[in-house]
């Protein structure tokens, strides 16, 4: 026989009533903030209307007829639309492919969740036409392009190249896209620019918090100018043939394949090329495990885990290791590096 | 409620809800869904179970109290034998499909990777626990001495929590989800404790001089 005066006050009761009288607080706060927006004259644009949208139409107005031409262009449609008259690029390996389903379901996008099935849930509806990409800084002719003019900057390319995840995974996956070079040259980099800082689009009414991610928003990332200017420094605008879908990136974003897949920023916005070493959210968020350079180096360790052997995704669960390569194989890239100690600019 | 739980066939059913995880881990794995990391999907699940079930073993003593159904200790064995059991799975997972039976580079996992490290001891901590886990056990090391050695699951929960919190890369809203569960349930203990011993001073405590006993 239990006790009995144990019986007189369970925990879980002292809960209910406290959980009751917390949800009739929460309750009568909510209506009396709907009821005091309808009193109050003072609304906003920006309280009715989603930021994405006004921000849309900000855009458009910024953008003019330009943006016309963006609503006939593939991204109008909002699903991946078929990319033509792009050519095969040397710098492809011969690899297999990563299955299509397996890129594009299998994300690291944090702005759309921190799992890896969330993105490709999470980012369905997001929109990104019209879309303006800003490049500035220390440059003598700064540039706001719309997707059409991106699309003109540079010849399309089909490059296929390996992706090496700081997690210790792998894809092989057809990108297409233009040298980044290309881009840069058109804005003329002045002497002081010496490094390139990028920027994602941040949009915190339809992606997630930063507190809930842990890691800050909006997403940044940087290259040092001669990294930025090597000819493998790609900027993506698809994938398997077809504009890129919102979880790997859309409308357009950075590949830089012999660095970890973090570097290689999503969804570009702003583009700035600058003196100094720009911050780069995950060495913001980790410093001893996510350095600046981050060049994949079988030698450097994760706190968490050795880089020595990854794993390539896409075929089954046995045997699926390979041993990882310095610069993720991309050898070409050694000299930026020359007399650098890479373990202590990992 | 009380024929219930002690019917034959409650043990039945546990048996076959604890193996559930195991079913629908197979079905997502027939049924190739298991993202295109399979691995990771492997060792996300079963380590998942193994503090799950590690909790909900832990949960039995705070529920025989709060919900007055003391025979609920007939499930613990078996509860915590099935949190063994998806460990084992845990770790065989990463000793064949993540590692590959490469011993160097385990060992340099285990003596490196906090993470690991702290996995390991809390899944080592439940082996004496299994093997002690039967009624012949608890004759031979005596009931005081069995209890005290099996509360080392204490310090397993703690270490596969701790063990989840170390290797998440940013996001610990789980991992601390886990760990407040754990608090509770340990807390309930220290309460229940402290109560205890009030009492047990109160019981010997002298009656005060002075005072009449109503007779």
């Amino acid at each position: 026989m239990p006790h009995k005066e144990d019986r007189k006050g369970p925990v879980w009761l002292i809960s209910t009533t406290w959980r009751r009288n917390t949800t009739i607080r929460w309750r009568r706060y909510h209506v009396s903030r709907a009821m005091s927006i309808h009193k109050t004259s003072s609304l906003r644009y920006s309280d009715v209307t989603p930021r994405r949208e006004y921000i849309n139409r900000r855009l458009f107005l910024a953008a003019g007829s330009a943006v016309l031409g963006a609503l006939a262009s593939p991204f109008a449609a909002g699903a991946e639309t078929k990319l033509s008259g792009y050519t095969k690029s040397p710098f492809s390996t011969d690899e297999k492919p990563t299955p299509y389903s397996a890129v594009t379901s299998y994300n690291n996008y944090y702005e759309f969740g921190t799992g890896k099935d969330e993105p490709a849930k999470n980012a369905k509806n997001y929109r990104t036409s019209p879309w303006m990409l800003s490049i500035g800084g220390e440059v003598t002719k700064p540039k706001m392009l719309d997707l059409d003019a991106i699309m003109k900057v540079a010849p399309l390319e089909e490059r296929i190249y390996r992706h090496r995840c700081v997690e210790g995974w792998s894809f092989v996956i057809p990108w297409i896209g233009f040298p980044l070079n290309a881009l840069l040259k058109q804005v003329e980099p002045t002497s002081k620019a010496k490094y390139v800082a990028f920027q994602s689009y941040y949009d915190p009414k339809q992606m997630l918090s930063s507190r809930a991610a842990q890691i800050q928003f909006p997403y940044i990332e940087g290259l040092r100018l001669d990294e930025a200017m090597h000819p493998l420094t790609l900027i993506s605008v698809g994938l398997y043939g077809q504009t890129l879908p919102p979880q790997n990136g859309a409308p357009l974003r950075l590949t830089v394949p012999w660095k970890y897949g973090y570097k290689s920023i999503k969804s570009l916005v702003k583009i700035r090329l600058v003196e100094k070493q720009p911050p780069t959210t995950w060495n913001l968020a980790w410093s001893q495990a996510y350095g600046f350079y981050s060049n994949v180096n079988p030698q450097v360790d994760h706190p968490t885990h050795s880089q020595a052997t990854e794993e390539r995704l896409g075929s089954g669960i046995f045997g699926q290791h390979i041993k990882t390569r310095m610069f993720n194989g991309y050898d070409q890239v050694a000299s930026l590096y020359s007399g650098m100690n890479l373990r202590k600019y990992y | 409620m009380k024929k219930f739980w002690l019917s034959r066939w409650t043990k039945v059913l546990l048996f076959l809800l604890c193996l559930l995880p195991l079913a629908d881990l197979l079905r997502h794995g027939f049924e190739q869904d298991m993202t295109a990391n399979p691995i990771e999907f492997i060792t996300h699940y079963t380590g998942n179970w193994t503090l799950r079930l590690l909790l909900i073993t832990l949960a039995i003593t705070p529920l025989r109290a709060l919900l007055h159904q003391p025979q609920l200790v007939r499930f613990r064995r078996m509860l915590g034998l099935f949190a063994f059991f998806y460990g084992l799975l845990h770790l065989t997972t990463w000793i064949w499909l993540d590692k590959e039976f490469d011993v160097a580079a385990m060992w340099d996992d285990v003596v490196k990777r906090r993470f690991i490290t702290v996995g390991m001891l809390g899944l080592l901590l439940m082996v004496p626990l299994a093997v002690t886990s039967t009624a012949g056990w608890v004759r031979r090391l005596g009931f005081k001495r069995w209890q005290w050695l099996h509360r080392l699951i204490y310090v397993s929960a703690a270490a596969g929590v701790v063990h989840y919190y170390w290797l998440v890369k940013s996001d610990i809203r789980l991992p601390l989800m886990y760990g407040a569960i754990l608090t509770v349930l340990l807390l309930y203990r220290l309460g229940a404790w402290m109560k205890d011993r009030i009492k047990a001073k109160r019981r010997s405590r002298p009656v005060p001089s002075g005072v009449s006993v109503a007779s």
